[in-house]
């Protein structure tokens, strides 16, 4: 959904964001839809702005998500609750699931095909009967071994196995019935601490509001995702909207608030280890990937959208490596590095330590503050033999050397540390020009307006002539190693005294053009997988359809009369859509579910899909059009008329998932990896698959540990922005959050004998640090299995550079990482909290700031 | 804050160009000062933004954005909200920035951080020559930009060419290193993303390419 769209609900629930704090601007479409009528709940362990601005605030327990979510989805099913002209027809609801899939409810928490050797699933048991489904996440598919290779045609014979009555014991509906059955109101709030009334009326306020003539969403953010469970805290709120018809719709979705003006865009065209441009997965030497054919074959779907992937696959091999790519050398597939493993950035970080890495470029990022383990980071980076770093100001990482707490602490010290270490001062936004992808796939082009002072570039400038250079000194080499380094394609133009390459050339490559001629490519549709098309990334074909013409430059925003899709203002990827997946905003015939809420619909005198928005569907496939499967239907053949979820295998959004998440096709309820509780629902304590770095600096809590008894989060300012030391050296805001502190409870306070404002020195495992309190309501204990848990919070923003100062929060946590995606946990770990401050030694070689 | 020698404290200035006016009682001092001063007229219940706000300090006072020579759409650097911003610029550099009235995400908008956006461009903090710390040194010195890039690209070669493994030991071809890794991207542009994956990634076989995305 777009941000405007939130102003279009009708309930909101906030959680695991606290988005009047960290995304200001985005929640004045909140309040939009709070004077618009709609009801507005705050799920969250801490009472912050945006709870003080909600209709109903529900307090819960950090890391409880999926019992409280779980629990709705339970109040749902048994209450007959859900959307069932909409969930029996676009969800996988009556899809049947093979025989011997067994629940954790009768496995103490562990869903069939684990292997405690490896603390890894076999997805056989979770497929659809008869069938192996593939997964439409790269990224699930890259981390997904057991699943490489498989029998997708199985997907062509005929439909996946249903039983619309919804009786069979082994379809959805009766599986998540079984699996929910114990997420009682009474159970919720003996795991979360949140009352069962309040959680009641979240849930019927949330039911209530959605239908044929209402809908709601949901915002998350990281208080999502930093958790060992991220990936099925989210897949639980999918359930619930899903279920409750609030996908693909006006006012309905699910809205992740994401962190960075880019991190968007830098999802899409990643600098992520495990992906190509686009969603299209690295190769791995574990896989079936050994050629371009074998590779292609493992891993494209045969039915659905992503039946296309060779074209794309193709077309970014030609825009890289251009004529040295034929179809007789895989069009340069070979070139390609392939993986062996997890090689994300808290491996990373082990590799530092254990000397394996060498060298480390940091573009504007700050892990001594914004990773966890602090000191272990530290550790590392004085392990390279060089760091190169850019940013704008000086940052804790690149002067760890000489004022690092490792080297403040008499550790280490400069004369022993063997790395070479590069500032490059970097250009800003106004200074440079280019595109950034905000959180709803909004592609905004930003003009240069001013000079970068001094040495400053773009990072644009740094990587261009950094690989003009590599390409210069590899020019002459015969190995077969430096082959690619040779074959790729880098000659941008440049301009100017500092030869700045020109943005709009990059944009271009990654829009796509036509070998033969160099025009651009106006859809992914023109994308061949012949050789014939070049494209960096598929999905953002379409910014630049002709040459001159820029779309992500757009400035037309509707009028007050106008559609409200604002289809003129800059570009949305795919293909300018507003809404992903908006055939869903239509009834299975095509008319909108009402008028109040319609978006998208079928055109029968002009035989098309039309609407407030691009549609997210083939335009001219009928409502009524079904496969004809006695032709083995592939690619988007074998979808329906009646089949939104286009990038799925079946077109149905799945609340039950046969492939691709690590950690069971059902979210369940885990206590996090670190936590004072048992886990109250299952033997198994915390997700059996979650990552674990284990070892000397990075040490975990014991469930239940005495010595570190509170739950720590962590969290974010409205005037310091992450790691980054872009607002701490910001004079403005500075001033306005001079300094961290702790937020601690009155109750705890009083329990521990510490007054407002007075030192306090925090400690775990992997660190201390000291810090004032801060004794306030905005945090308070939970009744959780009967015993009462203390819940503490502290920014993590802060550093010892630029104004605002103060200690390193993630000095505290350990390395962990969510089982799907390797996102560590800072959410929800604990630590030990007491009056005072460290000893003088300690305080000079430990403090922050 | 004061700017262009009009500070924000007009009033201040008022009582300097009333204590100019020579030869004249007290009184009628006093009455021009009263006259000219706003405060009265809007305390009497006269419109506040409009001729109540006037007086000769006001009448003299000019809109920074005047100044500017330049103005040109930028995205706010912060948050993944993408709020339009206005920046403007006088020889090259920049003297205002403010919201977009146009832009349907923030319409004119900004938040604490969007709104201090020229204090981050024009912070002292901010380090604008290449800063090199030798192995074992104690202290940065200052080098020229082109002597730090082609020492990065013969570290990055050397890094490479010591760590690249062509297979596994079974034969199985990987083509890549795990010697290099690069940190970074959610604060930077999609060209800027797209030239780190191609040259890392797809140049010199590096896989160890991770941003803010990942925490």
């Amino acid at each position: 959904m777009a941000l405007w769209d939130l102003a279009n609900s009708d309930c909101i629930i906030e959680m695991g964001s606290n988005i009047a704090e960290n995304h200001p601007i985005a929640f004045r479409f909140v309040t939009e839809a709070q004077r618009r009528g709609a009801t507005i709940i705050h799920v969250d362990p801490r009472f912050t702005r945006t709870s003080a601005l909600a209709d109903i605030y529900a307090p819960i327990r950090s890391g409880s998500d999926i019992a409280f979510l779980g629990g709705m989805i339970r109040h749902i099913l048994e209450n007959d609750l859900w959307f069932r002209d909409f969930a029996l027809e676009y969800t996988n609801l009556a899809h049947i699931i093979e025989d011997g899939y067994a629940d954790p409810e009768s496995h103490d928490g562990l869903f069939s095909g684990f292997d405690a050797e490896t603390r890894a699933y076999k997805q056989e048991t979770w497929q659809y009967k008869g069938k192996t489904v593939p997964s439409s996440i790269a990224e699930h598919r890259e981390q997904t071994e057991e699943q490489a290779g498989g029998d997708f045609e199985s997907m062509t014979e005929s439909p996946p196995p249903q039983d619309r009555t919804l009786q069979h014991p082994n379809c959805v509906y009766q599986i998540m019935k079984r699996h929910y059955a114990r997420y009682t109101p009474e159970m919720v709030e003996r795991v979360t601490g949140c009352p069962k009334e309040t959680f009641l009326k979240v849930v019927e306020t949330l039911a209530r509001n959605s239908g044929r003539e209402r809908t709601g969403a949901f915002t998350y953010a990281v208080g999502w995702t930093h958790h060992s469970t991220g990936v099925q805290i989210i897949r639980a709120c999918t359930i619930v909207q899903a279920l409750l018809g609030n996908v693909g719709r006006p006012g309905g979705g699910i809205m992740a608030l994401r962190g960075h003006v880019s991190i968007q865009g830098s999802t899409d065209i990643p600098t992520l280890y495990n992906m190509l441009p686009t969603y299209l997965p690295q190769p791995n030497v574990f896989h079936d990937h050994a050629t371009l054919d074998r590779y292609l074959e493992s891993e494209t779907p045969t039915t659905g959208w992503w039946a296309n992937m060779p074209k794309y696959v193709v077309s970014l091999l030609k825009a890289w490596y251009g004529e040295a790519a034929t179809r007789a050398n895989d069009y340069g597939y070979p070139f390609l590095p392939k993986l062996t493993g997890d090689l994300s950035q808290e491996p990373m970080t082990m590799a530092m330590v254990d000397g394996v890495m060498r060298g480390q470029f940091i573009l504007g990022q700050n892990p001594l503050v914004g990773a966890v383990n602090a000191d272990f980071v530290e550790r590392g980076l004085g392990k390279l033999d060089w760091l190169v770093v850019r940013d704008f100001a000086m940052t804790e990482t690149a002067n760890f050397w000489s004022k690092g707490r490792l080297v403040a602490g008499g550790e280490l010290s400069p004369e022993d540390i063997e790395t070479e270490v590069f500032f490059l001062p970097a250009a800003m936004p106004g200074e440079k020009e280019g595109t950034v992808t905000n959180t709803s796939r909004l592609v905004q082009w930003h003009d240069k307006v001013c000079e970068a002072p001094g040495d400053s570039r773009s990072d644009l400038w740094f990587i261009y002539h950094l690989g003009r250079r590599l390409k210069q000194l590899y020019a002459d080499s015969r190995e077969t190693r430096d082959g690619a380094i040779q074959a790729l394609t880098w000659d941008y133009p440049v301009e100017g005294e500092i030869q700045e390459p020109k943005a709009e050339a990059v944009l271009a490559e990654i829009n796509g053009y036509t070998v033969s001629d160099g025009e651009p490519v106006a859809s992914y549709k023109e994308l061949k997988d012949d050789g014939s098309t070049a494209c960096g990334g598929w999905m953002y074909c379409g910014v630049m359809p002709k040459k001159g013409h820029n779309v992500a430059r757009s400035r037309k925003p509707d009028g007050p009369d106008g559609p409200g899709s604002h289809l003129g203002w800059a570009f949305a990827w795919p293909s300018n859509r507003r809404t992903l997946y908006n055939r869903a905003s239509a009834d299975p015939s095509g008319k909108p579910w009402s008028e109040r809420k319609k978006m998208i619909w079928w055109d029968e005198e002009k035989e098309t899909w039309t609407g407030l928005d691009v549609p997210d569907f083939v335009e001219t496939k009928r409502p009524d059009y079904r496969p004809d499967w006695s032709k083995r239907p592939h690619g988007m053949d074998a979808l329906g008329g009646n089949d939104p979820f286009i990038m799925e295998a079946d077109g149905k959004s799945q609340l039950f998932v046969p492939t691709g998440l690590k950690d069971g096709p059902l979210p369940t309820h885990y206590e996090p990896i670190e936590s004072p509780v048992k886990n109250p629902l299952y033997g198994q304590q915390f997700n059996p698959t979650a990552k674990l770095w284990g070892r000397p600096g990075n040490e975990l809590h014991p469930p239940e540990d005495p010595r570190f008894p509170y739950v720590f989060t962590t969290f974010r300012l409205t005037e310091l922005h992450c790691g980054g030391i872009s607002t701490r050296a910001m004079p403005h805001t500075a001033e306005l959050q001079p300094e961290a502190f702790v937020e601690v409870s009155p109750e705890l306070a009083a329990e521990l004998g510490i007054r407002h404002r007075d030192w306090t020195v925090l400690s775990s495992l992997r660190g201390e640090i000291e810090v004032r309190a801060m004794v306030t309501e905005r945090v308070r204990p939970f009744t959780v299995a009967g015993r009462v848990v203390h819940q503490i919070g502290m920014p993590w923003v802060f550093g010892r550079e630029g104004y605002a100062r103060g200690a390193i929060a993630n000095v505290l946590l350990a390395i962990t990482g969510d089982a799907n995606t390797s996102i560590h946990t800072t959410k929800a770990l604990t630590v030990n909290l007491r009056a005072g401050r460290l000893t003088q030694l300690k305080r000079e070689a430990r403090h922050g700031g | 804050m004061a700017r262009d020698g009009h500070g924000p404290e007009p009033w201040r200035k008022r009582g300097k160009a009333v204590g100019r006016i020579v030869g004249k009682g007290v009184g009628a001092r006093l009455s021009g000062f009263l006259k000219d001063w706003s405060l009265p007229r809007q305390l009497a219940g006269e419109d506040v933004q409009s001729t109540a706000a006037r007086s000769s300090a006001s009448e003299r006072l000019r809109p920074r954005l005047e100044q500017a020579d330049r103005v040109g759409t930028s995205i706010c650097p912060f948050c993944a909200v993408g709020c339009s911003q206005l920046i403007y610029a006088k020889n090259g550099r920049p003297i205002h920035v403010e919201g977009d009235p146009r832009s349907p995400v923030n319409a004119g908008t900004l938040c604490p951080k969007g709104a201090g956006t020229l204090g981050m461009l024009l912070s002292p903090e901010r380090v604008t020559k290449v800063l090199y710390r030798a192995p074992r040194a104690t202290a940065w010195e200052v080098k020229p930009l082109d002597w730090a890039m082609e020492r990065i690209a013969q570290l990055t070669k050397q890094a490479r060419d010591e760590t690249f493994a062509e297979t596994l030991p079974d034969g199985r071809i990987i083509n890549h290193t795990v010697g290099i890794g690069s940190l970074g991207g959610a604060t930077m542009d999609n060209e800027e993303n797209y030239l780190i994956k191609k040259l890392f990634g797809g140049g010199l076989g590096m896989l160890n390419i991770e941003n803010q995305a990942r925490i």
